[in-house]
């Protein structure tokens, strides 16, 4: 089930002017394409139209593809393309288990068991009932990386989800999370400032927005 | 979700429709254009049997002079206050005294002051040794001294937490802390380098204030003075008046009073001029303002006094309401039931709640619908969505409820619920509105975006994610609706045709015949019902996510 994420003359105008693009791009599953490049190059912004939440002051052109399958024309609910943030996001209301459960998809039998399952293989075991707000940074990061995978993506982009994390815990979580991406066999663009991560990612790296 | 893009017009026709098309009706008759009353004089014959009328000039006079002077006093209060204390302990102390006092109607306040500075209340009896009340005339004063007081104490706080509101939205403290690295002293530092900031935003509300003082009916008939009384309550008596010609009359002099309220606008904007060139020239001299003790002192105590007063009076007045005896000059009563609650009861109580709760879950459905209408078009609020708000706030009530009485008549609907329910929806809606605006438009959108990643759509996004994340300030929105639609006296009065009785339509009927026992009783229930919805509407949330530290106020 799982497809190359293609890009296609991929194109971000803000106020008329040229922010990225035109970029063509094909990750193939299993893959992990690192974007590099300076603040304010675009970089979120494409993570952000290819999941169909970009702002509106943004415009852009080209296609984005899983596969056969377009997306560039489908709200992000449908997309299923998994995007982790700098931040986690977990949203503050829900316990862990329930934000666990509100990315599973509702045909998923099973609930429970899957996420204690899915927990207890992140270390997490017996964590379910916790309020967010008090796990550490490393255990929040981890939760979240669960919840994008429990949602059954087609294809994860990460942006700079690695960033807010000290060196030990950031090399853990970015092999914790490299590592179930490629074991689903799912395509991966990462957006990073760090040099680190694109070599440990092991990808083709591309810089943005060199003159 | 198209439907969303209805909210903002049948929000803006509710609360804007009543006022526009009751103005329209009440500027017919007052030139004599009136449907039903055939022999009505046409033309200026009107206005000429206006200026006639015994104690006019004097209402007006009075209405200008109290308005203004409670605005003008209860801004520099405000701003003094916070000039000298924003930041510190005592300012943080003082405004969680003060904050409780928005949720109380400002009759409840009247009620208080007036039970308090009565020749027979309670600062004469603590104050002096007299053996009987003295021939004072303290509570219905002809300079409307106690009404000036009552407005003071009851808009202070609304003042100074809409400086709270604005103080957010700009950089203050680095600038207040530059002014001070220039040597400033602290206060000079506010009013020079934090003020001019703030103001343009504090514009609108200090018009609300001022609006509100010049044409009040309920506290003035209170508190106020009686011979003559103020213009607006000189109107809601000729408009309740068995002679119906005497309608018309009343009908030009509610337009008067929108003059006076556009006038004393007008008047302010003047005024803001004058204080703005004086400071400038004040600032070119480059005076330091140092030694500010003294001033700082002197910028607490009114503010102090305010609190102190308000909270005195309403003691005092839950003191009547448990009292069978009370004797001139004991500080306590001498025997104590709760007879006078027995006449509260429920015939009031049950209309008033549920007439508040009905126009604050009207009114947050829609406001949440236009909030989210801007949301999802991703638009920017605009400052014209702002003025249209104040509309309501601004235009004087007995300037338009008059008018709408006359259409209600002609649709044949007054008197009902659903009209007097709409009447409060005017007032109730731009309050919710704006009390929802701030935190729902900070709510970090990202979490939206994430879970429409992890698959969800927009409406299980907003059930399950936004709306949760929001209850707090959803509930609290609706309980300052709850309390504003139980202050509601006007409204309900005119909507009503006087057959629906709330909570505060009859205290204030009460406070002409004086059994202070009961007028205590209705007023400790008009305080109590906002209460018990503020108690809720922080409860809730707190009692549900009593495990989500996220969700935590002040984390």
């Amino acid at each position: 089930m799982t497809a190359p994420l293609i890009l296609r003359a991929a194109c971000l105008r803000l106020a008329g002017k040229v922010l990225l693009g035109p970029l063509d791009l094909t990750v193939e599953p299993g893959q992990v394409v690192t974007l590099m490049g300076p603040s304010g190059s675009g970089k979120s912004s494409l993570l952000s139209w290819l999941c169909g939440t970009l702002a509106r002051e943004f415009e852009a052109e080209g296609r984005v593809l899983l596969g056969e399958r377009d997306l560039t024309d489908l709200p992000p609910e449908r997309r299923r393309l998994g995007i982790l943030f700098q931040d986690d996001l977990l949203f503050p209301h829900l316990s862990v288990a329930e934000n666990l459960g509100f990315a599973l998809p509702a045909r998923a039998g099973d609930r429970s068991p899957r996420i204690a399952a899915a927990l207890a293989e992140a270390d997490l075991a017996g964590f379910e009932a916790r309020d967010p707000a008090t796990l550490s940074g490393g255990q929040r990061a981890r939760v979240a990386a669960l919840r994008v995978l429990l949602a059954e993506p087609s294809a994860l982009l990460l942006d700079e989800p690695f960033a807010k994390l000290d060196a030990e815990l950031r090399e853990q979580f970015r092999r914790f999370v490299i590592d179930h991406a490629q074991a689903a066999g799912l395509p991966v663009l990462l957006v990073t400032h760090d040099p680190a991560d694109a070599r440990a990612a092991g990808g083709p790296v591309l810089r943005l927005g060199q003159p | 979700m198209s439907w969303l893009r209805l909210a903002p017009i049948v929000t803006v026709l509710v609360m804007i429709g009543p006022v526009g098309a009751g103005l329209l009706a009440t500027i017919g008759p007052a030139f004599g254009i009136m449907p039903g009353l055939s022999d009505a004089p046409a033309g200026l014959a009107v206005w000429r049997r206006l200026f006639d009328m015994p104690g006019l000039g004097q209402g007006v006079a009075l209405a200008a002079w109290t308005g203004f002077a409670a605005t003008a006093l209860a801004f520099v209060i405000a701003v003094l206050f916070c000039a000298a204390w924003h930041g510190t302990a005592t300012f943080d102390r003082l405004m969680r005294g003060l904050s409780p006092l928005l949720s109380v109607p400002h009759v409840t306040v009247a009620f208080g002051l007036a039970f308090l500075i009565a020749p027979s209340g309670w600062l004469v009896r603590a104050l002096t040794g007299f053996e009987r009340p003295p021939d004072w005339l303290t509570v219905h004063d002809p300079l409307g001294l106690g009404l000036i007081g009552t407005l003071i104490a009851k808009e202070l706080p609304f003042l100074l937490l809409m400086t709270l509101a604005a103080l957010n939205q700009v950089p203050a403290q680095r600038y207040h802390a530059m002014a001070r690295t220039l040597g400033y002293g602290r206060m000079l530092a506010w009013l020079h380098g934090v003020l001019p900031l703030l103001y343009p935003q504090l514009r609108l509300p200090v018009f609300a204030v001022l609006a509100y003082s010049l044409s009040v009916v309920d506290v003035a008939l209170v508190i106020g003075p009686t011979l003559p009384p103020t213009l607006a309550v000189q109107l809601t008596r000729w408009f309740a008046d068995p002679d119906l010609s005497l309608r018309l009359v009343a009908a030009a002099g509610a337009v008067l009073q929108v003059a006076v309220v556009v006038a004393g606008i007008g008047a302010w904007l003047v005024l803001e001029r004058v204080v703005g060139l004086l400071a400038r020239r004040l600032r070119g001299a480059g005076w330091r303002g140092r030694q500010d003790a003294v001033a700082r002192g002197l910028a607490l105590a009114p503010a102090l006094a305010a609190l102190t007063l308000t909270g005195l009076g309403l003691a005092t007045m839950a003191l009547w309401s448990l009292a069978t005896s009370w004797r001139f000059p004991a500080l306590l009563p001498q025997d104590w039931s709760l007879r006078a609650w027995d006449k509260v009861g429920t015939a009031a109580l049950g209309p008033t709640v549920a007439l508040a709760l009905a126009a604050s879950t009207v009114a947050a459905l829609l406001v949440l619908g236009c909030l989210e209408h801007e949301a999802a078009a991703d638009r920017k609020p605009r400052r014209a969505v702002l003025w249209l708000l104040y509309v309501p706030l601004l235009v004087p009530q007995i300037g338009f409820l008059f008018g709408l009485q006359v259409l209600l008549v002609w649709l044949g609907a007054d008197g009902g619920w659903p009209a007097v329910l709409w009447s409060h929806l005017v007032f109730v809606l731009p309050y919710v509105f704006l009390a929802l605006a701030e935190p729902y438009r900070a709510w970090d959108s990202r979490y939206g975006r994430t879970a429409r990643c992890l698959g969800a759509g927009p409406a299980r996004v907003w059930l399950r994610v936004k709306l949760p994340m929001l209850l707090r300030p959803v509930l609290v929105a609706a309980a300052i609706g709850v309390a504003v639609s139980v202050a509601q006296y006007l409204p309900t009065l005119f909507a009503g045709a006087g057959r629906f009785a709330t909570l505060t339509t009859e205290a204030v009927t009460l406070s002409a015949g004086g059994d202070r026992r009961v007028i205590g009783a209705y007023a400790v229930m008009q305080m109590l019902v906002p209460l018990a919805g503020f108690a809720l509407a922080l409860g809730l949330p707190a009692w549900l996510y009593r495990d989500r530290r996220g969700l935590r106020v002040g984390r």
